[in-house]
């Protein structure tokens, strides 16, 4: 199959972690905050900071879900002009240097609607985007997409949230591939997460009835929180807190690349301590 | 046999009008979405809850509305016959309050303790505001900083009535930004919480929710109008903004097609300069607020910021239904700028006594240059939908009186 080396960069990596008993740290960054060149730089040294994969911010002029953190830096990226085919050959760029860490673009449905859901999907596959998580498309509202998804091997990633009840979510599974992305908290990205029990028992109850790995996102702003959840989680995504660093250091934008790249690297070894 | 085709069996099952509508929300308010479409499944049938709504409608917003026939200014224009549906005289000053009751009648039926609301002109958050007060809830009002200036009658009145008022600095300010905010409070209160959109837009089942709150005015205007002239109107005329008083008004007309339907929306300072709020002439299908909808965006999909004088018609999109009822033709739409609406609303204070919303004023600047083409026994019902006193601090410097 043409696509094989492609069509398993999600299902490689986790693999490879599980076999390793590690859990995957997924990084967010948005195309094109502060600038173009900035995010292109900071995407390449993403994976040696100990990235596993990596999602990225389609910037958008109304992000319903998300809070203040996120909706500054895609303010940041809009002003700089950045659009989903920019989105696309930043992917390309990094695909040239960087063939297994898999990425997934994520964002809200209008650019993507606007650019054309088949010419997205094809340029895409192209240009090396393992996944595609969009926030306000609802597996109810999804048939643009799906039916073209078996022309092409990119992922829709799903969403399951503390609200899921047990038949909407075997519903949710049963579309799903490459990973469900749990929502740990009712809220926005950015807000911090404080119910570690709850959350828990909630992704124990998830786990029972997923084939596929269940990562945590929302919520875990610090390394310590994203320990304690990676402590049975296969996954956790860092989302606002790696743009809040970027944010503070934006006015010496030379130091944005060190900065976040270390606070990454924080992330990335508390993981690894979680499961000694 | 089939069913015979009637624009009112829509939305279908998915929530869709034509193309348009639909839910496209974040999936954790997706579970809300539905089990309030099932409430209000349940509810709208429900004896009790239409016999409270019909009650409340009568003593506490006023209804019905009056229809009133515009004789001075249907003698100056020298054409159709200019009626005027009062929905400006209810409580609260505008229409809005038709759809805060049923919806809080609705939240108080799901035991929601705290409610929230977007606004814009303020007409929807001082209606959201009162029936809160009427029913002892909490209240949390979303407003664009920049709407927080232009409405303060609004605003002053809103904190009167025990509503809390959330500035909203993103964005343009204005009501979009607005909806934004009370869309990431929802998410983050799923529990305790229930959302009155305010206008015919929004993830299914608002605009039906919505609309069917809003169809009283309709009704009353079909018996009405027969008191008057005992026939039916030729035509109908509204502004849209999000759309619930001009659907208000069409919704039970709309399967006889030899009834005109006009919606005006706001052409700001004019669609040529791109600063206007027209997004059914100007705009295209996309996706924002829950719906498929048309909407200013640029080609990327980046929502753009509309301009409108009337706070109330500044919003880049518009309900779902509208856009159906373009594509499909039942509707006509036009568009009507900032300084031909404060004309209106000049002409009807002086010939009528009657002191319009620049909103309602966009649809009364088309009706003088619709009705002087019509004849002499052409009836045409205007929805006033809202009264200017709110905009009068707004408009001031633009009078020249």
């Amino acid at each position: 199959m043409a696509y094989s080396n492609y069509n398993c960069r999600i299902e490689k990596t986790f693999r490879d972690l599980k076999s390793a008993n590690k859990p995957a740290l997924i990084t967010f960054i948005t195309a094109g905050d502060p600038n173009f060149n900035y995010s292109k730089q900071v995407l390449l040294n993403l994976p040696k900071a100990g990235a596993d994969l990596i999602e990225i911010g389609v910037p958008f002029s109304d992000p319903m879900a998300d809070g203040p953190i996120i909706q500054k830096s895609y303010r940041r990226a809009l002003k700089n002009g950045v659009n989903l085919d920019e989105v696309l050959s930043l992917v390309k760029i990094f695909r040239k240097k960087n063939n297994y860490t898999p990425i997934v673009l994520m964002g809200y449905y209008n650019p993507f609607f606007q650019k054309g859901i088949k010419s997205f999907l094809k340029e895409a596959e192209k240009v090396g985007v393992d996944g595609v998580l969009i926030v306000d498309l609802p597996p109810e509202n999804d048939d643009e997409i799906r039916k073209h998804l078996s022309d092409y091997k990119l992922k829709v990633i799903r969403l399951a949230s503390p609200t899921t009840d047990r038949q909407r979510l075997t519903k949710i599974l049963k579309i799903s591939s490459g990973f469900l992305y749990y929502v740990s908290i009712t809220g926005i990205t950015g807000s911090g997460l404080s119910k570690f029990n709850t959350l828990k028992n909630a992704y124990n109850k998830l786990k029972r009835y997923s084939k596929i790995p269940i990562v945590v996102g929302f919520g875990i702003n610090t390394p310590e929180k994203a320990k304690i959840v990676s402590k049975y989680a296969d996954g956790v995504v860092v989302g606002s807190a790696i743009i809040n660093e970027l944010d503070k250091t934006i006015d010496k934008k030379s130091n944005i690349n060190n900065n976040v790249i270390r606070l990454v690297k924080k992330f990335s070894e508390a993981i690894k301590e979680a499961r000694k | 046999m089939l069913k015979k085709f009637s624009y009112r069996d829509f939305p279908d099952k998915f929530g869709k009008f034509g193309n348009y509508g639909g839910r496209f929300v974040a999936e954790t308010l997706m579970p809300l979405i539905l089990d309030l479409e099932k409430k209000y499944n349940r509810y709208k049938k429900d004896k009790k809850f239409i016999k409270e709504f019909n009650h409340l409608s009568k003593s506490f917003i006023g209804r019905p509305s009056p229809l009133y026939f515009a004789e001075n200014l249907t003698n100056h224009l020298g054409g159709a016959k200019i009626y005027f549906k009062r929905d400006e005289l209810n409580h609260t000053g505008a229409h809005k309050i038709n759809n805060c009751l049923g919806q809080i009648l609705l939240a108080k039926r799901m035991n929601k303790k705290r409610i929230i609301a977007e606004t814009g002109a303020g007409q929807h958050g001082l209606a959201t505001a009162t029936v809160c007060a009427l029913f002892g809830l909490k209240c949390v009002i979303y407003m664009g900083a920049k709407d927080i200036k232009r409405q303060k009658p609004n605003v002053l009145k809103m904190k009167l009535l025990g509503a809390d008022i959330v500035p909203v600095n993103s964005g343009s300010s204005t009501l979009k930004d607005a909806m934004n905010e009370a869309l990431r409070d929802w998410v983050s209160n799923v529990n305790n919480t229930f959302y009155i959109i305010g206008t015919a837009a929004g993830p299914h089942p608002y605009p039906m929710m919505v609309r069917d709150f809003q169809s009283v005015i309709g009704k009353e205007v079909r018996e009405q109008i027969f008191e008057y002239e005992k026939r039916l109107p030729n035509s109908l005329i509204a502004c849209i903004g999000g759309g619930s008083n001009s659907l208000g008004l069409f919704h039970d007309f709309l399967d006889e097609d030899n009834i005109a339907l006009y919606g005006i929306e706001a052409g700001g300072k004019g669609i040529k300069t791109g600063k206007h709020a027209s997004s059914l002439l100007a705009g295209k299908p996309g996706v924002l607020h829950g719906n498929k909808t048309y909407i200013l965006q640029n080609k990327h999909g980046q929502i753009k910021e509309a301009h409108s004088i009337s706070a109330g018609l500044d919003y880049p999109g518009i309900g779902p239904e509208h856009s159906w009822l373009k594509d499909i033709g039942r509707v006509k739409y036009f568009s009507v700028k900032d300084n031909q609406a404060i004309e209106a609303l000049k002409l009807c204070s002086r010939l009528e006594g009657i002191i319009p919303a620049l909103e309602p004023s966009h649809a009364l600047y088309f009706v003088t240059k619709f009705a002087p083409k019509q004849k002499k026994n052409h009836i045409i019902v205007m929805n006033l939908c809202g009264r200017g006193d709110k905009d009068l601090d707004a408009i001031a410097p633009l009078l020249n009186i």
